[in-house]
């Protein structure tokens, strides 16, 4: 049980640093991209901006959970 | 960094970690944790009304992620939550009307605040008593007390006998929830769905602190599948909510999807916690969130400042 945890601890810790390398790339790159145009969408066009705004979030939440779930899954096995 | 949106300036690992920490809770208990993300957004400088609404967005994001790995686990009722998602739309329009009223009458914030102070007590003593004692109860070997229709995760509440009796009302339509394990009126669900939109849209947030606990105690669903059925119908009333800040100029949408970026580690950690508890023990540990959100407006009702 010890070991087990262990073991999942550790390929927390390395899914961790994984992950925070690809979120501060995503920070850099889509952020500064979309920035402007968000800001552009969220004084001229509220509507749409509502839209995108769900859309955004909701498509964010999907692509993370499957990139955290993938790098989990890839680093148990590794590790097994 | 720079949120033009909002015209704040919030360093992002500020943002990672407080939606790391609200990613737990949200896994664990089902809740959306508004009662930290709001005053955490207005000690970086951010407007009140634009920390609601991008608070309601970063729950989204964060529901979403934990109604998944629920899902997974066999801990979300979609039927019930879909059903929850209809009362919990009109409750909300409901407590926002009485904010108006309340507005108009020149009150609304000693009312609010009376009123919160009031429910989070009530919400922790009350089940600060039941978890107890249905865990002294469960050291003796005997059936009373489990919740009907509690069999597919044997979930137990020393409340059971109120809560068999509510399912007993025979108000028509009945509703068969095989995933939950129970037969209930419609209205009884609609009913607290209500109640729970009500004070969404009253107090802010996702009342998931009301919810949560009501749909263990008055409808019988058990503990895990509560904080699982809970999450997936509050990714349907927030982005209702969120729609409808953001249409008034209420979202800056960068900053929640920053503050998501920690949340969605930190919501697969709750989740995955939640197989390590039994119901009562996951209540129990409940217990505290709604005194933190009853500290924050004791704070604010004494200094004037809001957080």
């Amino acid at each position: 049980m010890k070991k087990e945890a262990a073991k999942n601890l550790r390929t927390f810790a390395i899914e961790l640093a994984v992950y925070a390398v690809l979120v501060t790339c995503y920070f850099f790159l889509v952020l500064h991209l979309l920035g402007e145009w968000l800001y552009h969408l969220e004084t001229r066009h509220r509507y749409t901006y509502a839209v995108v705004a769900i859309l955004l979030i909701a498509g964010q939440a999907v692509a993370l959970d499957a990139v955290t779930t993938l790098l989990f899954r890839l680093l148990r096995r590794r590790w097994r | 960094m720079f949120f033009p949106i909002s015209n704040a300036h919030i360093s992002p690992i500020y943002l990672v970690v407080v939606g790391f920490i609200i990613g737990i809770l949200g896994g664990f208990f089902g809740v959306g944790g508004s009662f930290i993300a709001g005053p955490a957004l207005r000690l970086m400088g951010v407007n009140w009304n634009y920390a609601v609404g991008t608070d309601l967005a970063h729950i989204v994001g964060k529901s979403i992620v934990a109604a998944r790995q629920h899902r997974t686990l066999g801990n979300v009722d979609l039927k019930l939550g879909l059903i929850m998602a209809m009362g919990t739309i009109g409750g909300a329009e409901a407590g926002a009307q009485l904010i108006q009223a309340l507005k108009r009458a020149g009150n609304v914030n000693t009312v609010v605040s009376f009123v919160a102070i009031v429910v989070y007590f009530g919400i922790s003593s009350f089940m600060l008593w039941e978890s107890r004692k249905t865990l002294q109860s469960e050291k003796r070997p005997s059936q009373a007390g489990i919740v009907k229709g509690a069999a597919s995760k044997k979930d137990r509440s020393a409340f059971s006998p109120v809560t068999r009796n509510i399912q007993r009302l025979k108000i028509w339509p009945m509703i068969t929830l095989p995933t939950s394990g129970i037969r209930i009126s419609l209205w009884t669900i609609l009913l607290v769905a209500f109640v729970g939109g009500v004070f969404s849209g009253f107090l802010g947030g996702g009342a998931g602190y009301i919810r949560m606990p009501s749909m263990v105690y008055v409808l019988g669903v058990p503990t895990h599948l509560a904080v699982g059925t809970d999450l997936f119908e509050i990714v349907i009333s927030a982005s209702y909510g969120t729609f409808t800040h953001a249409i008034k100029g209420n979202v800056d949408i960068l900053i929640a999807l920053v503050m998501h970026t920690g949340a969605v580690i930190g919501a697969q950690i709750g989740v995955v916690a939640t197989q390590y508890f039994a119901g009562p023990k996951i209540r129990l540990a409940f217990v505290p969130l709604p005194l933190i959100g009853a500290a924050i407006v004791i704070y604010t009702l004494m200094t004037g400042h809001k957080l």
